[in-house]
């Protein structure tokens, strides 16, 4: 089947039921997006589809109807998406494993909701577990974003 | 040598009397200087001054060695170089270093040793000492106890003046000007007229002369880096997805595997069929392995459906199999059989509880088993060729996984290279290798292919070492409004014997982590005595963030509170009153002046207080809660903590908060717990710790009175249970002594 990824076609034979999760890491080998749980509990495979977040362990490959962005094409290193420069600037990561999906659903939640309140912020973001304990910072991070958003 | 080892290795765990005999045995090995393992492939051009630096014409490469687990401990590493040897981190490659004996932790030895961080007593002293020989003498190099700070703090700084010193003395050989003429400045050595020769250009130079040992450390009022907010060097990595992980290995001709072991843990494998897996897609091998199979296939996905497909025949479980008769093992612990330790007695507790005046109070308080869990599972990547073995993975232990593969694949150590890569969490569970192993007896079976083995997160869940569970019983007495008699006793399996056993340890004496954060707190109680109980091994245990602070900051905080309630005398009056360690009152003095303690509270609100001395850090915290109509709602925590020295505001105050949303999270929602010898928590729905929409405001103060410079990975985790339990109280008049509380009580 033929995928879209961060503005890249693909053709992968993979089976319709594989999540997108794997084929992204143990295909495509693009390794942002992290398995964490495989049940939707954690989010650290959050990706968008068509721009909105997604849990890639639980979207069967066949099931994909849209294009796929991964934290890879949201921003790089170079050239941070406002939500990365915001992670940045509050030194959000500890361990970092959970931050690509964090950052994910944090960017699809601020392109649906630009300016959120602290209770609407702390909904969207409770389906991403960290075990570090960041929260206060993520907190931080998604309103420095949507500041940042608004003024752009 | 062999001997000496030996006695190292006993006097890592024995009482302090047979670690003096150590150090006085092995003082003519420990004074002699380890080796510089970056010699051993030294390139020509390449100059290294010690086992931290390496210097080429291309860059400037740091060796740190303790394991980033997410505590921020390369940048730290890399900062306390850098802070000395006058460069910018931007542009320096980093590296963790290949496993060796030059990076021996001096420190993390005290942590199995009966000696109070509050403590200045000759034997006191004696033991740190011999931390220092033991660590060395083993090789110890383990992460852990949080001592990479403190262990490193002035040993970097002094690797990084040491490569200072000999890079001007490069220039000075390289320009003739005299060395008292030549400064530093970023990463190049600059010369009287303003021009600077880069360190990197004085590489080759600095090759062919002797490292300048005799250095002086920088005032720190000069310091660029440390005491200052640093940007942590991972921070852009890991905020891009870019940062490489264990689990993101990949190589050229990798194969992937998933192992699967009897869920009910020890009891093995009667057999298996694999009829339903043979013929899956991509699926490459189905193997034995000990305690049950592995699968490898051309994916993780498909190796975890073939492993999910395999029927197979479990044996039961060796151990107590559910966790009733677990907590019943438990409480049948308190005899004089399995007494284990009593280093705090004080006065006579017996008498003071047995006669006069003043009723005596008890209290019996219950911990669970807990998982690490951290998000990234147990992975890691294998080659076994040509008699040689390639290990890639997150780990706080190389030398002793590199010494547990050797052995299991029948090598000389030598021949096992451990490449030690980002963890994603670990909580204590990268101080274990079974994951590894099993990893290894794959390769054993499958040669010259590198094999990428990821557990799902049920396996990690039920094929971890949990933290163990505690009974604790308090008796007490209050006369005349204040604290007379604390009598704790606490009875739980050893975290020591049951870890050290597995890295080929023997373990002999008590086991501190037993009372960890109990028997140590700086308060003068007239009758004070903490005794351990140590119960006979059940399922194995390891080490949680804090270790046996972990628990019994919440044990002992808990009985000290319902003690100042019951004699009707404020909780921080009471401590302060008790209090001898002068850096500890501050931190209770600030916790009580940060939360306003003492002052009016709405209705149905609540503070709590709680205090641990735990790896050598007062922690003081104030929970607030407000008892809702649809339960407890935690609106903030006040926490102040003394390290000595903050040397990174910014991490500081990361860590603690992080200790603090760890605590109060297991406290409220997770336990783990058995039936048929099985973990019957499998993945984040049953066991969440804290999730966003319940995290509290978190104010951090660092003090710095102490006398000695700190690690902070830990010590925010023991007071946060019982602060929040005692504020629990404080609103609504519930005492829960057992943990979790969301058995007691519903949070919002």
């Amino acid at each position: 089947m033929q995928i879209t990824v961060n503005g890249t076609d693909h053709e992968v034979d993979v089976e319709n039921d594989m999540p997108l999760l794997w084929v992204l890491r143990d295909v495509l080998g693009i390794t942002g997006p992290k398995y964490g749980c495989g049940i939707a509990q954690c989010g650290a495979c959050t990706v968008h589809v068509d721009g909105v977040a997604v849990r890639s362990c639980q979207l069967a490959a066949g099931d994909l109807d849209g294009a796929v962005t991964t934290i890879e094409g949201l921003g790089t290193p170079e050239a941070l998406h406002i939500v990365q420069a915001a992670w940045v600037e509050h030194q959000v990561a500890q361990c970092g494993y959970c931050q690509s999906g964090q950052i994910m659903q944090a960017a699809s939640f601020l392109d649906l909701n630009p300016e959120p309140t602290d209770d609407q912020i702390d909904a969207a973001m409770s389906g991403n577990l960290c075990r570090c304990g960041t929260y206060p910072r993520i907190r931080a991070a998604v309103k420095t974003a949507a500041a940042k958003l608004q003024g752009a | 040598m062999g001997r000496i080892k030996t006695i190292a290795r006993r006097s890592f765990l024995v009482g302090s009397a047979a670690i003096v005999g150590g150090v006085a045995f092995g003082t003519y090995m420990y004074k002699r200087d380890v080796e510089n393992p970056l010699l051993a492939d030294l390139k020509p051009g390449e100059a290294t001054f010690n086992p931290f630096v390496k210097i080429d014409a291309t860059g400037i490469t740091l060796i740190t060695p303790r394991a980033d687990v997410g505590q921020g401990a390369y940048s730290m590493q890399a900062h306390l170089i850098a802070e000395e040897m006058d460069i910018d981190l931007a542009g320096v490659r980093i590296d963790p270093g290949l496993p060796n004996a030059a990076y021996y932790n001096g420190v993390v030895a005290v942590e199995g040793m009966p000696i109070a961080a509050t403590s200045d007593t000759i034997l006191a002293r004696t033991g740190r000492g011999a931390a220092d020989v033991i660590g060395k003498l083993m090789g110890l190099q383990v992460t852990g106890g949080s001592s990479t700070v403190p262990d490193m703090y002035d040993r970097l700084r002094t690797a990084g003046a040491v490569a200072r010193e000999t890079l001007i003395s490069a220039a000075a050989e390289q320009t003739g000007l005299p060395r008292d003429q030549l400064k530093t400045d970023m990463g190049a050595v600059v010369l009287p007229d303003g021009k600077r020769l880069d360190y990197v250009d004085l590489a080759a130079t600095a090759a062919e002369i002797d490292p300048v040992e005799d250095v002086t450390l920088r005032d720190p009022a000069m310091w660029k880096y440390l005491g200052k907010p640093q940007m942590r060097t991972d921070i852009l990595a890991k905020s891009t997805g870019t940062q490489m992980y264990g689990i993101d290995m990949v190589m050229d001709g990798m194969v992937y595997a998933t192992t699967r072991t009897n869920p009910a843990i020890g009891g093995g494998i009667v057999g298996f069929d694999t009829s339903a897996a043979d013929d899956m897609r991509g699926v490459q091998a189905i193997l034995p392995i000990t305690g049950g199979i592995a699968v490898v296939a051309d994916n993780t996905w498909r190796a975890f459906q073939a492993a999910d497909a395999v029927e197979c025949d479990w044996g039961p479980s060796p151990y107590i199999s559910n966790t009733k008769a677990q907590f019943e093992a438990v409480a049948a612990s308190f005899i004089k059989d399995f007494q284990d330790s009593r280093f705090k007695d004080e006065g006579d507790v017996d008498v003071a509880l047995g006669e006069g005046e003043g009723e005596v109070i008890e209290a019996e308080y219950r911990i669970p088993y807990l998982a690490h869990a951290p998000l990234e599972p147990m992975s890691v990547v294998v080659k076994l060729s040509g008699g040689r073995l390639d290990i890639w993975t997150g780990t706080q232990i190389p030398r002793f996984m590199q010494a547990n593969a050797a052995k299991l694949a029948g090598f000389e150590a030598e021949a096992v290279h451990v490449h030690v890569l980002m963890s994603g969490g670990s909580f204590g569970r990268r101080l274990e290798d079974n994951y590894v192993l099993q990893a290894v007896e794959i390769a054993m079976q499958l040669h010259d292919t590198p094999i990428k083995m990821v557990w799902t997160r049920e396996e990690d869940f039920t094929h971890d070492f949990p933290r163990p569970l505690a009974i604790a019983r308090g008796r007490g007495k209050v006369v005349q409004g204040a604290v007379n008699a604390f009598d704790l006793a606490i009875a739980a399996p050893s975290v020591t014997e049951s870890s050290l056993a597995r890295l080929g340890q023997p373990a002999i004496g008590p086991d501190v982590a037993i009372v960890a954060g109990a028997w140590d707190q700086p308060f003068d109680i007239p009758n004070y005595r903490v005794t351990g109980y140590r119960v006979p091994a059940m399922v194995p245990i390891s080490s949680w963030r804090s270790v046996g602070a972990s628990g019994n900051g919440f044990l002992h905080e808990s009985f000290m509170d319902e003690m100042c309630h019951a004699a009707g005398i404020d909780p921080l009056a009471e401590r302060l009153r008790l209090c001898f360690h002068e850096p500890s009152k501050k931190v209770l003095e600030a916790v009580g002046e940060m939360s306003g303690w003492g002052s009016e509270l709405q209705p149905r609100r609540g503070r709590g207080l709680a205090f641990t001395l735990a790896f050598g850090v007062p922690v003081a915290q104030v929970v607030e809660v407000t008892d809702t109509d649809d339960g407890i709602r935690i609106d903030k925590v006040f926490v102040a903590a003394d390290v000595g020295r903050v040397i990174d505001p910014v991490n500081f105050e990361a860590q603690v908060t992080g200790g603090v949303i760890w605590g109060l999270g297991h406290a409220m929602n997770s336990e783990l717990t058995y039936e048929n010898g099985i973990a019957q928590q499998d993945n984040y729905h049953v066991f969440e710790g804290m999730r966003l929409y319940q995290t509290p405001q978190i104010e951090v103060r660092g003090l710095e009175n102490g006398d000695k410079i700190r690690g902070i990975g830990e010590p925010g985790v023991p007071p946060a249970a019982p602060a929040l339990a005692n504020a629990i109280f404080a609103a609504t008049g519930q005492r829960i002594r057992a943990l979790p509380l969301s058995n007691s009580v519903r949070f919002v």
